[in-house]
């Protein structure tokens, strides 16, 4: 079949993207399909699409155009089937506010949380109430972009003091910023794809800095992995089955990672989920898949034969 | 279970390759790239302004008359022609210089390579300005050093700093300095300091690596000496044509004693045999016709000073008075200092998503400081693009201040 790969755009994923979709690109061709990469940065998309009409668009894109929902309903308005959830899910699971109150109304225990919106910050004197939070999360706590991906704009705080810089940091990459409790323990993240989103291993996550940041994520050698992870069976049950209820919650399809933290009592806690899971040398899906004896084309075999149950 | 190493080789790695990451500024410069972002943060040359049709004759010229010496390997201290042509533009700013002292390389970014690799041994002290030209930092971080860090005002280099440091006993291998509207901060050494600077190496026989790429770039004032006029024996001078000409074409020098050439010879026969005969060839061409160059130049120096002009103009319209910034008298950059919460690494990507971008300060420190600096170029874009930049700048940082009020009203 003849297969746009779309990755690069204009976010600071960009390269990652990009790195991530030209091995999708040769996947799909030693599957034996025609496939090339639009990257909608350098042409025109709709363009670009109309002149080659492929069969489907295989998104790769990451970061905001790509993962809330914005390529997925200009598809949807084309009538091109695509990989990956769909748009509308694509939104609410890009928004981290969105997503997790889904997840904590799905029964998924995810670490709590309070929202501070930039708006309210700057107009209504919100930053008197910044206080409040420290009070409801505890600290340490880790302040995230709302809708920001690969760890972007995300800081740890220790000390209250260093709050208003973290949610300062935070909302360069986005309008409202997620104060979270920080939880100790193992991080891992658990992937799901094909049709039936079967899970694949479970990888554990190890930054030899302490801190699984944007440098740790894409140096390589910059963190460890294990995978199967370091989990007690118990524990290894409980985050797939979290992983699992997550995905089902918020309508994921094809491809999702979950990225959880197993605390000392193994209790599983989702962080975050992801729409577009990174795909590159360093990422942890092409590792989950490795584990099991996947081959790069064996999972992107599964995706596309997920994806083409709806065309 | 099985332990997957992303890199297999991670073990082996050299411990210099430590500070080599992925970083978030990296990855929103992909972004600022894109052509509606005002990019204030490269020092690109605007090589636009060049006239085409010369080059291109140039070119032809030397791949018509000189083709297989062109195309094929050379010595490494590089073409005697083109290193009469470094004599030549070093007398253009004062500097007395034999070709034989002179090395050519790719760059005079690989002449700071080359000069790591012969003279720091891991631990070594390099004392630099604080900030500091990036590439600079980078390239000798390679070889280990400690770096000492002096002070800048609006003279240069505060010389009393370093000589306290070395009445402390710290023993710089060598001082590096960018004396000539320097990179990032656009300051000019004074006279005074550059002669106090001299007389303290000259008396503890530390050697001083003087980086001038942009002396030829003056918009106002008169040229000051450069400090291997000063003092020829104990002044390593670097060159380059990436600013008066092109930096596509990868040629600069080293202008030192003859034992120091030897070695650099040596260290760059090692890192690459010989520079590209091409484009060393194309450069003696173009600056073997007097009236040719010197217009050019003169254009590109119109143009810069406009731009300067120009985003001078725009930080005094737009910037909040708790902004101050640097005036150059030529060069590329304007060095802004914001108020002391601000953190310039953080807020890039507001920026970018204002569709400005800039350098943040904390590129040009090896101790982490300048959270509140950011370096702005005026080189490459046009001055409405350059009074559009400020003035998305400036909305920004307004944000940024209120954003930082709301925190601490009290």
């Amino acid at each position: 079949m003849r297969i746009a790969i779309v990755a690069g755009g204009r976010t600071p994923e960009r390269d990652v993207s990009l790195r991530g979709g030209r091995r999708m690109t040769l996947s799909l061709t030693e599957l034996g399909h025609e496939a090339w990469l639009v990257d909608p940065a350098e042409v025109q998309l709709v363009e670009a699409l109309g002149e080659r009409r492929p069969d489907l668009c295989w998104l790769a894109l990451h970061g905001k155009e790509g993962e809330d929902g914005t390529v997925q309903r200009l598809l949807d308005l084309l009538e091109i089937p695509y990989t990956g959830t769909a748009a509308f899910d694509c939104e609410v699971a890009f928004d981290k506010v969105l997503a997790k109150d889904a997840l904590q109304r799905a029964g998924v225990p995810t670490p709590p949380w309070v929202v501070i919106e930039g708006w309210a910050l700057r107009d209504l004197g919100g930053g008197a109430a910044l206080g409040k939070a420290t009070e409801r999360v505890g600290l340490p706590c880790v302040v995230k972009p709302s809708r920001s991906g690969s760890a972007l704009g995300m800081s740890f705080v220790e000390r209250e003091g260093d709050l208003p810089q973290a949610v300062m940091a935070a909302l360069a990459f986005s309008g409202a910023a997620l104060i979270e409790a920080k939880v100790e323990g193992q991080e891992v993240a658990a992937a799901l794809a094909g049709a039936d989103l079967e899970p694949l291993p479970i990888v554990e996550i190890v930054p030899k800095e302490g801190v699984y940041d944007y440098a740790a994520r894409y140096t390589a050698g910059a963190t460890e992995y294990f995978c199967p992870a370091r989990l007690s069976e118990g524990a290894a049950a409980a985050v797939a089955a979290s992983a699992a209820t997550a995905a089902a919650a918020l309508h994921l399809r094809d491809l999702t990672r979950v990225d959880l933290i197993v605390d000392a009592k193994e209790r599983p806690w989702v962080l975050e989920v992801n729409v577009s899971p990174g795909m590159t040398e360093t990422s942890l899906v092409p590792i989950a898949a490795q584990a099991q004896g996947m081959s790069l084309s064996d999972l992107c075999d599964d995706i596309l034969r997920s994806a083409l149950r709806r065309v | 279970m099985a332990e997957f190493s992303i890199d297999r080789f991670v073990d082996r790695y050299a411990e210099r390759t430590s500070g080599m990451s992925a970083s978030e500024v990296r990855a929103l410069f992909a972004v600022a790239a894109r052509p509606e972002v005002v990019s204030l943060a490269g020092g690109m040359p605007y090589v636009e302004a060049l006239p085409a049709q010369d080059v291109l004759e140039v070119a032809t010229q030397v791949l018509r008359d000189l083709g297989p010496t062109a195309l094929q390997y050379g010595g490494g201290q590089g073409q005697l022609a083109l290193r009469d042509r470094a004599v030549m533009l070093m007398a253009e700013e004062g500097v007395d210089a034999d070709p034989d002292d002179v090395v050519i390389t790719t760059g005079a970014q690989q002449a700071l390579d080359l000069l790591g690799k012969i003279f720091i041994d891991p631990g070594d002290i390099v004392a630099v300005e604080a900030p500091a030209y990036v590439g600079a930092l980078t390239a000798f971080a390679t070889y280990q050093p400690r770096f000492l860090t002096i002070e800048l005002d609006d003279e240069g280099m505060i010389v009393e700093q370093l000589e306290r440091a070395i009445v402390r006993g710290e023993r710089p291998t060598f001082v590096y300095t960018v004396p000539n509207f320097g990179n990032p901060a656009g300051v000019t050494m004074s006279r005074r300091r550059r002669e106090q600077l001299v007389a303290l190496c000259r008396e503890t026989g530390i050697p001083i690596v003087e980086d001038n790429p942009y002396g030829l770039l003056r918009f106002e004032g008169e040229p000051l000496p450069c400090l291997r006029s000063l003092d020829p024996r104990n002044v390593i001078y670097l060159g380059t044509v990436s600013k008066t000409f092109s930096p596509g074409v990868r040629v600069g020098w080293a202008l030192a004693d003859h034992s120091v050439i030897q070695r650099l010879v040596l260290a760059k026969e090692a890192a690459d045999l010989c520079g590209s005969n091409l484009t060393m060839l194309l450069t003696e061409r173009w600056f073997s016709d007097d009236a040719r160059w010197r217009s050019a130049l003169s254009g590109l120096v119109e143009t810069y000073r406009a731009r300067r002009d120009a985003m001078l103009q725009a930080l005094e319209e737009h910037l909040p008075d708790t902004a101050t910034w640097t005036h150059p008298f030529g060069g590329f950059y304007v060095w802004v200092t914001l108020p002391p919460w601000t953190d310039t690494t953080a807020m890039l990507a507001a920026a970018v998503e204002r569709r400005v971008a800039y350098v943040p300060g904390t590129a040009f420190y090896p101790d982490g400081r300048g959270a509140d600096r950011m370096r702005l170029a005026y080189c490459y874009p046009t001055e409405d693009r350059i009074r559009e930049g400020v003035a998305r700048l400036a909305t920004l940082l307004e944000d940024d201040e209120r954003l930082y009020r709301s925190f601490h009203r009290s």
